[in-house]
């Protein structure tokens, strides 16, 4: 059933006069911007308000022992340099990924990580999606929880940026659709039964009720392109964090949820 | 790292119905599903909760393959003393988790 809808609907989206390659996103206007919480039922909005029954507060609290928890040759904890992480992580995950000035790229808040364990702890990368990194990334990212994204001010980024947007607007995969197609033209209709949202990364990590687990951004992006029969990018590919600072920048402003729960 | 959320009113009247709220870390991996190599992947569930009240249970729960992971359960009683709630979760492959909250009855 969900085979034949999603081959309608891209059968409509070509029908729509979209035969030309490019995709003519009308992009989203500032003030029609909405968050995944808005698109969800309040059964499940009320989930994520009630700090007792989000399941993702199971994570922010292994986050908190492991900020407190020494590791690597070091013998340090992220506390030992950055202290309270209420207080020096407050706004930092509204501001990722950012510009890192020693790789010359964006980074995500996952590969910050990562990158403060390897230089300053003389510890091994947590993998991705592994659940120390959700656990850790997840309780940094809560510290955020109601304040305005910020991400993509930085001038440096801009080139990033522009590449991000490119590889939401390009079409890609079996069914030749792009992020924009959906997520810019149809944000207002469903797809096989589900809300297709304005794909505003508010709340990552997040945890979803289909995965019965927190996810990250990236898990996210690509189940997507899986979904349109794409090649997905490697976890940590320069090219999903380049997706990744498109969407956070073009949400920016929008409020943090993390960690949002969605269905 | 199992770890639970519990959510019990700090205080309560004598004889006012409160709502009690636990959240239990746990994957509760059916036992139905197989690896890519096809192997079965063997049960891990949650099988029983408990809720002992000074003592007294007060809500008992069998729980199954079908229900989904970090399973949350949420149940009513009446405040009858100033006390301590016990929680108490068992599982397959020797899962057992404690957690207990305390209430004040005025």
């Amino acid at each position: 059933m969900r085979f034949f809808r999603t081959m309608a609907f891209a059968g409509l989206m070509i029908a729509a006069g979209n035969a030309a390659l490019p995709v003519s996103a009308a992009e989203i206007a500032a003030a029609e911007r909405r968050s995944g919480y808005s698109f969800m039922t309040p059964d499940t909005g009320k989930i994520q308000d009630d700090d007792t029954a989000n399941p993702g507060m199971l994570w922010v609290l292994d986050g908190e022992a492991l900020w407190n928890s020494k590791a690597g040759a070091s013998g340090k904890a992220c506390a030992d340099c950055h202290n309270d992480a209420r207080t020096s992580m407050k706004g930092v995950a509204a501001g990722y990924p950012a510009f890192d000035k020693t790789l010359r790229r964006p980074v995500d808040l996952e590969q910050r990580i990562n990158l403060c364990r390897t230089q300053y702890q003389g510890a091994t990368p947590l993998a991705y999606e592994s659940h120390d990194l959700l656990a850790l990334s997840v309780f940094v990212a809560r510290q955020s929880r109601g304040l305005a994204i910020t991400t993509g001010a930085d001038p440096q980024l801009e080139p990033s940026v522009t590449r991000g947007r490119d590889l939401f607007m390009r079409r890609q995969g079996q069914l030749n659709l792009g992020c924009a197609n959906c997520h810019d033209d149809n944000w207002d209709k469903h797809l096989a039964g589900s809300a297709i949202t304005q794909a505003h990364p508010t709340g990552y990590p997040l945890y979803r009720l289909e995965w019965q687990s927190l996810g990250s951004l990236q898990r996210r992006m690509r189940a997507c392109m899986t979904g349109i029969r794409a090649q997905a990018y490697d976890y940590g590919a320069p090219e999903l964090v380049e997706l990744e600072l498109y969407l956070m920048s073009r949400a920016r402003g929008m409020p943090i949820e993390t960690p949002a729960v969605r269905p | 790292m199992a770890s639970a959320l519990i959510n019990v009113p700090a205080s309560a009247k004598r004889g006012d119905i409160i709502e009690i709220k636990t959240l239990m870390s746990h994957i509760m991996e059916t036992g139905y599903r197989r690896t890519a190599a096809g192997e079965l992947i063997p049960r891990d569930i949650i099988t029983s909760f408990a809720c002992r009240y000074n003592g007294v249970e007060i809500f008992r729960a069998d729980l199954f393959p079908a229900i989904a992971a970090n399973p949350f359960i949420t149940f009513f009683t009446v405040a009858t003393e100033t006390g301590q709630f016990d929680f108490e979760w068992i599982g397959d492959q020797g899962f057992s988790e404690t957690a207990s909250a305390s209430i004040t009855v005025e």
